[in-house]
């Protein structure tokens, strides 16, 4: 009963505050999209805690259905809807001066749909209906980057709708061929939910889930920021509304990711891990290199934070490539990491920029002095996303170190250590000279913009410290189980 | 003795060919008009192969497909085109980063790579029709370069549709049963993209005052 009330409440109280943004006034709006994003989350965990406790999977209908996989990632994305949702409040009541009425009907209304499609693609059961929720996601994103309608945001969207049209071009096809795969090995007119393909994945035609599984990668790869399809991801994050950068980083990758697990964990067990593991390690080897070189020459703080984002999608590529278990079991802590961290972080790069008016690394001076709580939050995340201890990326990444080395890929966790390493001298170096540097003498007063706009950065960063501390004994039990899915051990085939 | 093709694997052949040449078509045309003429064409043609698959393998839901495939790919898609585009008759010649015979040589090279790249594999569908989606893959890599070698957005929409065109090719050969959800798919990614990318035209026509995308160039590196 409370496990079809969570999925029911994912799939619709979304689609409600859509609608009431929409038709409503301002206030209700508002209150109408902040109450969805809570009740999402506290859905999200109501799965997770069922989960936990030892149910294989939760079913609504035919169409939703929720494993420990999918519930992972729908943590972080709802999460991210909550987070977002809140800051949202505070962004738009700070740019109400200078936004119109339009402007903050359709960001709510984009908001809410853009979160619901990010939740379903987390929990609709089939390849076809994931390709589905992230194809809406790409629609609705890019007409929400262009919001702004600068000339930048403009060229962002373009070149975003342009790029991820076409990757998902690809990624249908993948889904096309799986499906063909699918009527070879267990005839025509199965269903293209998770469990048929799953249990006929063993009698598929290698060569079409070879196929398709590479499509996939290149296709679902290009919305995820994997290079070298990754070019309209430092844009639309840079351009788009501070807290739609929050969701693209911070949620939208992550459901990207999901939807090239689902295809690993049918072509892993058809061909064998071998395969799988190389095309992830050559993408995920290419994304780490790329980001830590532009890492270290960006001006733009929120392209900054974009790069840093191809950096982690990055590491759980190369994670998964490991396919050790505890590797694995790093990859999707550091999903759930990562999507506080980066959400924080581009919080508090918002609030700056909001706060001097641009977001040229070169003319920013004194964050902490001037946005005390902000500034200071805004630090913690960078350090965090650079992996330093106590926070859980410094967890999730010990562990995909340890799983790689325990699986003797020693080159490329020695590549992994030393880019990372890289990387973070290049964002921290660039961050803290902004934040740390005292604020030049025309700086605007010292204040924080909104109290909503600090308190999603006191949650993340408090459950990064929380999750780097200490993972809570059912959340562990879930990334075990989630891991467990993907994990193929046995012969390798090539 | 091998036995005659089936009407399904002549069609699948021509029409995955007609798909080719179409795209082949675009990169040389002139006219924005002719682009959308040429693509109004193709997908004709697409909308012919479900029309022969719904009859030889007696799929009735094929039939409603085709229909509305016809209606939006071969009316509505070229008709808000049409409608978008400022002037029909604008000169594509400059819009193209390469000459005509490069461009040219370029598409047969990619064609080549994705014809025998995809023969190669040796997939094992027992109802594939001979080279239709090694053709048809190799019409999808035009696409892409196409997207690439034009710098307008018209051409580059329109690339983008001959793109789905090129997929639903491949798809439709590959697995000529698709279940339900799969048709809704294809259908409601042509809708959306239509809207998204027809706002976006307008969005980026309204600032920059042209269909040109050579001068967003603000965001690199």
């Amino acid at each position: 009963m409370i496990a079809r009330v969570a999925l029911a409440s994912i799939a619709i109280v979304p689609l409600v505050a859509a609608g009431l943004s929409w038709i409503a006034g301002e206030k209700v709006k508002r209150i109408a999209t902040v109450s969805a994003g809570f009740v999402s989350f506290l859905s999200a965990i109501a799965i997770t805690n069922l989960l936990a406790g030892g149910e294989r999977s939760l079913h609504l209908g035919s169409l939703l259905t929720a494993d420990p996989l999918s519930a992972v990632f729908c943590l972080a994305a709802t999460f991210l809807y909550s987070a977002t949702s809140a800051y949202s409040l505070g962004y738009v009541k700070h740019r109400d001066a200078g936004s119109s009425r339009l402007f903050n009907q359709r960001f709510f209304i984009g908001l809410n749909i853009f979160c619901w499609a990010m939740n379903m693609a987390t929990i609709v059961n089939g390849l076809a209906l994931v390709w589905v929720a992230i194809e809406i996601t790409t629609v609705i994103s890019a007409l929400l980057v262009a919001l702004d309608d600068t000339d930048g945001a403009t060229e962002a969207s373009w070149k975003y709708m342009l790029i991820a049209s076409m990757g998902l071009g690809l990624a249908l096809l993948a889904t096309v061929l799986i499906y063909a795969a699918g009527a070879v090995g267990i005839g025509h007119g199965f269903s293209i939910g998770f469990t048929p393909i799953m249990a006929a994945a063993k009698k598929l035609p290698p060569q079409m889930v070879r196929l398709a599984f590479v499509l996939a990668v290149l296709g679902y790869g290009t919305k995820m920021g994997l290079a070298p399809v990754h070019t309209w991801l430092p844009d639309a994050h840079s351009e788009a509304p501070t807290p739609i950068s929050a969701l693209l980083s911070g949620a939208l990758l992550a459901v990207s990711f999901y939807a090239i697990l689902r295809y690993f964990q049918v072509a892993a067990t058809t061909l064998g891990p071998a395969f799988c593991r190389d095309v992830l390690l050559a993408f995920g080897l290419l994304s780490l290199l790329l980001a830590s070189l532009y890492l270290a020459s960006q001006r733009d703080l929120k392209r900054l934070l974009a790069y840093s984002s191809v950096e982690h999608m990055g590491i759980l590529a190369i994670g998964m490539s490991f396919a050790a278990p505890i590797a694995i079991t790093g990859v999707l802590l550091q999903v759930l990491a990562h999507a506080c961290a980066k959400s924080t972080a581009f919080f508090g790069a918002g609030s700056l920029k909001e706060k001097l008016h641009t977001k040229d690394m070169t003319t920013m001076r004194g964050g902490i002095h001037l946005l005390p709580w902000s500034g200071t939050i805004l630090l913690l995340a960078v350090l965090a996303l650079s992996g330093l201890p106590p926070f859980a990326i410094f967890r999730s990444e010990f562990m995909i170190v340890q799983g790689g080395l325990a699986t003797s890929s020693g080159i490329a966790t020695s590549a992994l250590v030393v880019l990372v390493t890289a990387a973070f001298f290049g964002l921290s170096w660039s961050t803290s000279r902004i934040l740390l540097a005292p604020a030049s003498r025309d700086a605007p007063r010292r204040g924080e913009l909104s109290a909503w706009m600090v308190a999603p950065m006191v949650v993340g960063i408090g459950l990064l410290a929380v999750l780097g501390v200490h993972v809570p004994g059912g959340l562990i039990h879930l990334l075990h189980r989630a891991a467990a899915e993907l994990h193929t051990p046995g012969r390798v085939s090539r | 003795m091998t036995a005659p093709p089936s009407a399904f694997a002549s069609a699948a052949d021509v029409t995955s060919l007609l798909v080719l040449l179409c795209v082949m078509a675009m990169l040389r045309a002139p006219f924005v008009r002719s682009q959308v003429r040429i693509y109004r064409f193709q997908s004709l043609a697409v909308t012919a192969l479900v029309i022969v698959i719904a009859s030889t393998h007696h799929l009735d839901g094929l039939y409603a497909l085709a229909a509305i495939s016809f209606a939006t790919k071969v009316v509505v898609v070229p008709e808000i085109m049409a409608r978008l585009a400022p002037s029909l008759d604008a000169d594509l010649s400059s819009s193209a980063r390469l000459k005509t015979a490069s461009m040219l040589l370029l598409a047969g090279g990619a064609s080549a790579f994705g014809f025998f790249a995809i023969g190669a594999l040796h997939l094992p569908v027992r109802t594939l029709p001979g080279p239709a989606l090694s053709i048809a893959v190799a019409s999808l890599l035009i696409s892409f370069l196409l997207v690439i070698l034009r710098s307008d957005v018209l051409s580059q929409g329109i690339a983008f549709f001959s793109l789905e065109n090129s997929v639903s090719v491949a798809s439709l050969v590959v697995a000529t049963a698709l279940p339900v959800i799969m048709e809704i798919a294809f259908l409601f990614d042509l809708l959306v993209a239509v809207v998204a990318f027809g706002l976006l035209m307008r969005v980026h026509h309204r600032r920059a005052k042209t269909l040109s995308t050579e001068q967003i160039t603000r965001l690199r590196g």
